[in-house]
């Protein structure tokens, strides 16, 4: 993505805004409409695809779809009608898109073979057929001028404002369908079983889904290119994830990070023609995709990473209030944990929160409520931490929570819940009685000392 | 009462076998589910084994046996959702596709990804969705409906938040929610109780009760031997083939659990155990 000429030159910049403000001439402005129109639909059509988990599925439809465009030009040609009209081209790229979806199925219902090997054997199998279709025809006396190998990687440039408008059209009717089957397919995806005892058809609605998918591959090859058009359906649609926890905006989001990369990608390509229009659009894409993977404030990695650590260091200060409670109470009926509150660091850290900290044990971690006058320890030494009145009882709590959930996943580890914040979340207020007393006299009768309910 | 051998009506009337078409005595139009002569195999092992099995109106049945008996695939047979080798399965004594706005299903918890991007409204929602209609968008009329389901099953609170925030028991208490939008009158459903809290426990068993108590039928996979005498009235113990069916007083026996669980030693032990404390508590 290298433009010719630095982006601090001022007639770059102007040449930028002139391109953006779509300026820059018919035909570029065209492209770039299209392209836009294209990213949309790819977003929506590409969220569903991904809910569904068919993201490879389409890109060895897209792949299938080069022995099409090449078949489609030597029929053109056989029957004397112009082998490069657009139409003919794509056509004959969604017939072999169709043709390898059903390559796939076969290959998954005949044979014990996975989907991923379908997705690979079809891929690869169908490009090479398409790669040899197509030396054939440059090796062929009026082939040289076909220019169907634009088809792999892309090619903008050559767009006429005829072909850019097939390209809306095939996206916009895409975009239109997806919005409209919103419902259905969100059902789709999250629960076909389910889906199917309501009545709907879901073998329909998966075909309607690869439809979605055919039609806007077949209008982002010549554009994107069949190598690179999967990553329109996949990007947008992955990094709006990142931002939401609902389908409903992770679509829209995905559209309008997919018009945003089809829309600065191509105006960069129209500047610098020998960056092909496919990668450029691509590498917005991706740019965009990086950036919300770290930055998006729940699920980025950023957000995610910091709140690990945050939860390790609260079970780590949970575990040393613990032990300070086993210390003061001199209780060794349980083997002594190895100490957390070792390393310099994790002292002062741990220090400062417990010293803090004034919320009571129940509420897991959260709303800070009830606050005390005084903290749960005191630093009384460089090494030492003694733990205050209010820190001795909440150390009480966490053990008793600890011993009763450890006896808990043991002796009924085949029911136990998986939304469980052990030692924090007390007992009571998930178990029943009789099973806390069960756990209670469980650990009497080997000798545990379990501190009382609060 | 001999039959003269010339009439080929009396031959077939007396014949041993019932031929496998032939609609038993008890197939009426009453019972919400009849299942006859079921049988599914995957690849060439037989998972269900000629079921006969009925649920009469007002029911709550346990379908009870070791794992791999086949219980879920029963219910996913019933439902159209996997191939049956042969047999006949009726609701009302009418074929699935006539009827399925009188059914509603819950499948097992594990066997949707609940990270996926919805929130527990828009779930219970789905079950709204046959009578919303194609391309249509959720009204607000159906978004009541799905509050009140969730206020049903004690989650009005929680209608906003994606469902990978909802406890286990919680994202039960939403599948049952989008089943009661549904206001069908059979209800399949494939262990409820599987990995929920004490609450949400007591919860689906008040459910349930008050469904039987408004005559609807309900049918479901049940794992924990101790409470299939409280929580339910009739049971179907399977493993492969019906071991024994019926009211929980007469088929759910010690022998007749035994005979389901054989083979399966470590799980008899634990059969043994599990049906041990609950036959003294009950008593």
């Amino acid at each position: 993505m290298q433009p010719p000429t630095p982006p601090t030159d001022p007639t770059f910049l102007s040449d930028l805004w002139t391109v953006l403000t779509l300026r820059a001439g018919f035909n570029t402005t065209t492209v770039i409409v299209g392209v836009t129109l294209l990213g949309l639909a790819s977003g929506v059509v590409g969220s569903f695809a991904l809910l569904r988990k068919r993201s490879l599925t389409s890109d060895a439809i897209a792949h299938a779809m080069l022995p099409g465009v090449a078949t489609a030009y030597l029929a053109a040609v056989a029957l004397g009608v112009n082998g490069k009209s657009l139409p003919v081209l794509l056509l004959g790229a969604a017939v072999a898109g169709l043709l390898g979806a059903l390559m796939m199925h076969a290959i998954n219902r005949l044979t014990r073979l996975e989907e991923d090997a379908a997705i690979g054997i079809t891929l690869s199998v169908t490009f090479g057929l398409g790669v040899v279709l197509l030396s054939y025809i440059q090796r062929s006396p009026q082939g040289s001028a076909a220019g169907l190998h634009h088809f792999i990687f892309g090619q903008t440039a050559a767009m006429l404002p005829a072909d850019a408008k097939l390209m809306g059209a095939l996206a916009l009717t895409a975009l239109i369908l997806g919005v409209l089957l919103f419902k259905e397919l969100r059902l789709l995806a999250f629960n076909a079983n389910f889906a199917q005892t309501i009545g709907l058809p879901v073998q329909f609605l998966d075909l309607a889904l690869l439809a979605l998918i055919v039609l806007v591959t077949v209008a982002g090859i010549q554009a994107v290119g069949i190598i690179l058009v999967i990553a329109l359906l996949i990007i947008p649609p992955a990094a709006a994830r990142f931002w939401t926890d609902r389908s409903s905006r992770m679509v829209a989001l995905g559209a309008v990070i997919g018009a945003g990369s089809g829309y600065l990608g191509a105006a960069i390509s129209a500047l610098a023609p020998n960056t092909p229009a496919g990668a450029a659009i691509v590498l917005t894409a991706g740019a965009i995709f990086f950036a919300s993977m770290l930055l998006a404030p729940r699920r980025g990695a950023l957000a995610t990473t910091a709140r690990a650590a945050w939860h390790r260091f609260r079970i780590a200060t949970d575990h040393a209030l613990e032990n300070l409670y086993l210390a003061h109470t001199h209780d060794h009926t349980h083997p002594p944990r190895r100490q957390v509150i070792a390393r310099p660091v994790a002292f002062y850290l741990q220090a400062a929160r417990l010293a803090q900290r004034s919320s009571p044990v129940s509420d897991g971690g959260g709303g800070q409520s009830a606050a005390r006058p005084e903290g749960e320890v005191r630093v009384t030494s460089h090494t030492r931490l003694t733990p205050t009145k209010a820190g001795l009882a909440l150390g009480a709590q966490l053990r008793r929570n600890h011993l009763l959930w450890e006896e808990y996943l043991v002796t009924y580890a085949d029911i136990a819940r998986t939304h469980t914040d052990w030692p924090t979340d007390q007992v009571e207020h998930i178990l029943d009685d009789t099973i806390i007393h069960r756990l209670e006299s469980a650990l009497e009768k080997r000798g545990v000392r379990l501190p009382p309910p609060a | 009462m001999t039959a003269p051998v010339t009439s080929p009506v009396t031959t077939q009337a007396t014949a041993p076998t019932r031929s496998r078409l032939d609609p038993l005595p008890e197939h009426s139009a009453d019972n919400p589910l009849s299942v006859h002569a079921l049988t599914v195999a995957y690849h060439r092992k037989p998972v269900l084994w000629s079921i006969d099995f009925n649920a009469p109106p007002g029911s709550l049945t346990a379908v009870v046996g070791p794992n791999g008996a086949g219980k879920s695939t029963l219910i996913k047979a019933c439902l159209g959702l996997l191939p049956k080798a042969t047999g006949i399965v009726e609701f009302w004594g009418r074929p699935l596709r006539k009827v399925r706005d009188r059914i509603a299903y819950v499948p097992q918890r594990e066997s949707v990804d609940w990270e996926f991007p919805v929130s527990a409204l828009d779930v219970v929602a789905m079950g709204r969705y046959r009578k919303i209609g194609w391309c249509l968008p959720v009204s607000k009329k159906h978004k009541q409906a799905a509050r009140d389901a969730l206020a049903q099953v004690g989650m009005a609170d929680l209608a906003g938040r994606q469902i990978a925030q909802l406890s286990g028991g919680q994202q039960q208490r939403v599948f049952l929610a989008r089943a009661l939008t549904q206001h069908a009158d059979l209800y399949f459903m494939d262990e409820p109780f599987a990995g929920v809290d004490a609450a949400t426990e007591r919860t689906i068993v008040e459910l349930l009760k008050d469904l039987r108590d408004q005559g609807k039928t309900v049918v479901c996979v049940h794992h924990d031997l101790t409470t299939v005498r409280s929580y339910f009235d009739r049971c179907l113990l399977l493993n492969t083939r019906v071991i024994a069916q019926g009211p929980v007083e007469d088929a759910f026996t010690d022998e007749n659990i035994r005979r389901t669980y054989a083979g399966k030693l470590t799980l008899l032990s634990e059969a043994a155990q599990m049906v041990g404390p609950a036959s003294s508590r009950s008593s």
